[in-house]
């Protein structure tokens, strides 16, 4: 076990360093929350710094286009970028994380030349279209039809929670190609792109507002079949292999930006006066033990997640493939940020019936809005439940439930 | 960066693990509460195997490696329910000491308990089997021979943790000149065995959620039960990481070994362990945040899931017949020991704050 970088490491921590120490004073303020003309070129303008940079696809494989990083670096680089403030991965990140390595893996060369690089450059906006109202937890119960017609696929249904939808230029879809097979064996994974006529976009008003998640409506539409990818009814088997590509390194950014809203909270808690009718004493909110005590044993939480994150990362690093520490993270994490958030707001008092403008609710900066976006934490990308399951069956052996 | 255990780590941890199983089998361990906790036989297998010896330099008849190691070694016998004074008797292989004349003695075979020095009476533990006990205070560690103890047995909660009573603790003879560190290596090594026994509750928790039939299914298809042993394996992992993380830590602000000359290192008063003056220095301050961080989440995870195997077995868990409360009281003995959990927490927090602790700060 050794946690120190390498000299390779540190010399690509410093030049990475010194680039983001000269380009991040030249970003200006970001966009505010709901204007998404300016968002879109916010996060697809800094895509493209990266990749004049090459810094782009910093975790894909060299052959295409990619830096092809080892984890470590990847981590490294998420960890810097986020210490120093540059814009999180934003709407790029359906191309980056998931379209992007899919293509890589299961594109055919003419697909790959089509996307891979206008993705690296911020040109191509993905959503994903995965999700929907009837298959949720189980995914694979999908229902959304498409039938071939000559060189086409027709494809009618519905799609929810897909982020960026009414921004995205292309959808990452699956859908139903054979109604009659087992639910895993008839599904297929398409590129879809959004601008075909039978789509429309609904935003959805969620528990925080506005938000970048939507319902999709697909009215038979009409896409080539070029645009699948892997065979007809492997597309389960498509969708899956995105997950080899991950090493651990989905929350580093997210777990480092709440670690900076926690250091920020101490300093709220240090300048706060414990004043008011109910006060018992004087001071400030630090001394009261409660708070102080909480606000200690949330950091050692979030080392500790850090810690497993960087265990996880080398495991990636040594034999390609994470350790089982995926779920064991989300888990725990969304649990944490939950109390975090309930601490913030025991601070704030009736200051916690502001919502402030303009806040980052995923990195941090917002703590009002952050109390609603962490219910999603437990919700999104596999449920708490279903991440119990996965560490219940799959890690400890137990019996499956049906 | 490589935060897996290298080839080396494994082979120690399995062949502990191994030693464990072939001489420490749960009978065995039960056998130990008739004999004060402590077989002198067993023990110096222990002893033989370099489990005390850990930590002193090669060159000095010791095994030379690290606390990552003595962690995992550790970690192995939490799981295993090994009972005895494990973190007195690895720490006092770091002290030479001598004799009226001055001439160094050697204290191979010793089994040496370790603790603080309480204001008025002391609860000691292991009282019937202990050679000496190394205390610890502002001024020093001191060692008291088990001859000038004076201790009235009383029962103790745990059957493998057995206690005595002493109306007061002799001052002893000073080996240490000053305590700087020793409770944070206590605290680690209580740590690692805090996360062993996580893993054996959960163990044992899981095995019995495989096999225990009611209405007709394992009673581990139930999601009532899966989730209570999913939570169970996330909080060991998730301590675990932070007990490797505390080990690494150590390793790269103490060096191998344990030091001769141990100025520099913590200032230790009392059991409070301040941030302030004598440190100043940026890696310290990980060393008490990874520590204490390792603390809060292993004594955590080990009341936790001792609490859930005994619920996970229904009425059987509430039997001496099953294993499960030898593991939650195990780790209620090792718990208060060392600083409570509040201090802990107050330790981390005072590193926690925009102009203190820049995140993932590197070592080096």
């Amino acid at each position: 076990m050794d946690i120190r970088f390498t000299e390779a490491e540190i010399a690509f921590r410093d030049e990475l360093r010194s680039w983001l120490g000269a380009v991040l004073p030249t970003l200006g303020d970001p966009p505010g929350r709901d204007d998404w003309a300016s968002r879109r070129e916010w996060d697809t303008g800094w895509q493209r710094m990266l990749y004049d940079a090459g810094y782009a696809g910093v975790n894909w494989p060299s052959e295409f286009g990619g830096r092809g990083s080892t984890p470590t670096e990847h981590l490294i680089f998420l960890e810097e970028t986020t210490r120093m403030g540059a814009p999180y991965v934003g709407m790029n990140f359906v191309a980056q994380l998931h379209a992007g390595p899919t293509l890589i893996l299961e594109g055919t060369a003419e697909q790959q030349a089509r996307h891979l690089p206008a993705m690296l450059k911020g040109e191509e906006v993905w959503c994903q279209g995965f999700s929907e109202p009837n298959a949720g937890s189980d995914l694979a119960s999908l229902s959304t039809r498409a039938v071939r017609d000559g060189d086409h696929y027709v494809v009618t249904g519905q799609k929810i929670w897909t982020s960026f939808g009414h921004v995205a230029d292309y959808c990452e879809l699956l859908v139903r190609t054979d109604p009659e097979a087992p639910k895993h064996r008839g599904i297929t994974w398409l590129i879809c792109p959004m601008d075909l006529p039978g789509i429309e976009v609904r935003p959805i008003a969620t528990v925080a507002g506005a938000s970048e998640f939507c319902e999709v409506f697909f009215d038979e539409v009409r896409i080539p079949a070029g645009n699948r990818v892997g065979d007809e009814n492997d597309g389960w088997r498509v969708a899956m292999v995105t997950f080899s590509f991950e090493r651990g390194t989905a929350f580093i950014s997210e777990l480092l930006g709440t670690m900076n809203q926690l250091a920020e909270m101490a300093d709220l808690a240090r300048s706060t006066p414990r004043s008011g009718p109910f006060a018992r004493h004087d001071g400030s909110a630090w001394d009261d033990d409660d708070v102080r005590r909480e606000i200690g044993r949330l950091q050692a939480e979030y080392d500790a997640l850090w810690a497993l994150t960087k265990r996880v990362v080398s495991q990636a690093q040594r034999t390609g493939m994470p350790g089982p520490g995926g779920s064991v993270f989300k888990l725990y994490y969304a649990d944490v940020k939950k109390r975090m958030a309930d601490l913030a707001h025991r601070m704030l008092g009736r200051e916690a019936l502001v919502l402030a403008e303009g806040g980052d609710e995923q990195t941090g900066g917002d703590m009002v809005a952050s109390r609603l976006y962490v219910l999603s934490l437990s919700i999104a990308a596999g449920t708490s439940e279903i991440q119990r399951n996965i560490i219940g069956e799959r890690i400890l052996g137990l019996p499956k439930e049906r | 960066m490589d935060f897996e255990l290298s080839d080396d780590q494994v082979a120690l941890r399995d062949g502990i693990r191994d030693l464990c199983a072939g001489r420490f089998d749960i009978d065995t361990v039960r056998g130990l509460a008739d004999c004060g906790g402590v077989d002198r036989r067993l023990w110096a297998e222990l002893a033989d195997t370099g489990v005390f010896s850990l930590l002193v330099p090669e060159n000095e008849g010791g095994v030379g490696l690290g606390w990552a190691e003595a962690g995992l070694v550790f970690e192995q016998l939490g799981r295993a329910l090994v009972p005895g004074p494990l973190v007195g008797t690895l720490l006092a292989a770091g002290v030479v000491y001598y004799d009226d004349h001055d001439n160094e003695v050697s204290v191979d075979d010793e089994v040496v308990g370790f603790m603080e020095r309480p204001n008025g009476p002391a609860l000691v533990e292991y009282p019937d089997v202990i050679d000496a006990l190394l205390v610890l205070d502002e001024h020093g560690v001191w060692r008291v021979d088990a001859a000038e103890l004076s201790v009235e047995p009383a029962q103790s909660l745990d059957p493998l943790t057995p206690v005595g009573r002493a109306a007061e603790l002799p001052q002893g003879e000073q080996v240490q000149s000053n305590s700087y560190g020793w409770a944070n290596r206590a605290v680690y090594l209580c740590s690692a065995l805090q996360v062993g026994l996580a893993t054996g509750a959960r163990e044992l928790a899981v095995a019995y959620a495989k096999e225990r039939r009611q209405f007709d299914k394992p009673i581990g298809q139930f999601q009532a039960v899966k989730h209570k042993c999913a939570d169970m394996y996330s909080r060991e992992e998730v301590a675990r990481a932070a007990l490797y993380y505390a080990g690494c830590v150590m390793d790269a602000t103490h060096g191998p070994g344990l030091p001769a000359d141990p100025s520099g290192y913590l200032y230790f008063e009392g059991c409070m362990i301040h941030l302030g003056d004598p440190l100043g220095d940026g890696e310290h301050k990980e060393l008490v945040r990874a520590v204490s961080g390792a603390r809060i989440l292993a004594a955590t995870a080990a009341d936790r899931n001792g609490k859930d195997c005994v619920q996970v077995h229904g009425g059987m868990g509430f039997t001496w017949e099953v294993d499960a409360h030898l593991y939650l009281k195990r780790a209620w003995a090792l718990t208060p020991q060392f600083g409570s959990l509040d201090r802990h927490a107050d330790r981390v927090a005072d590193s926690v704050g925009t102009d203190r602790h820049g995140i993932g700060a590197p070592l080096g």
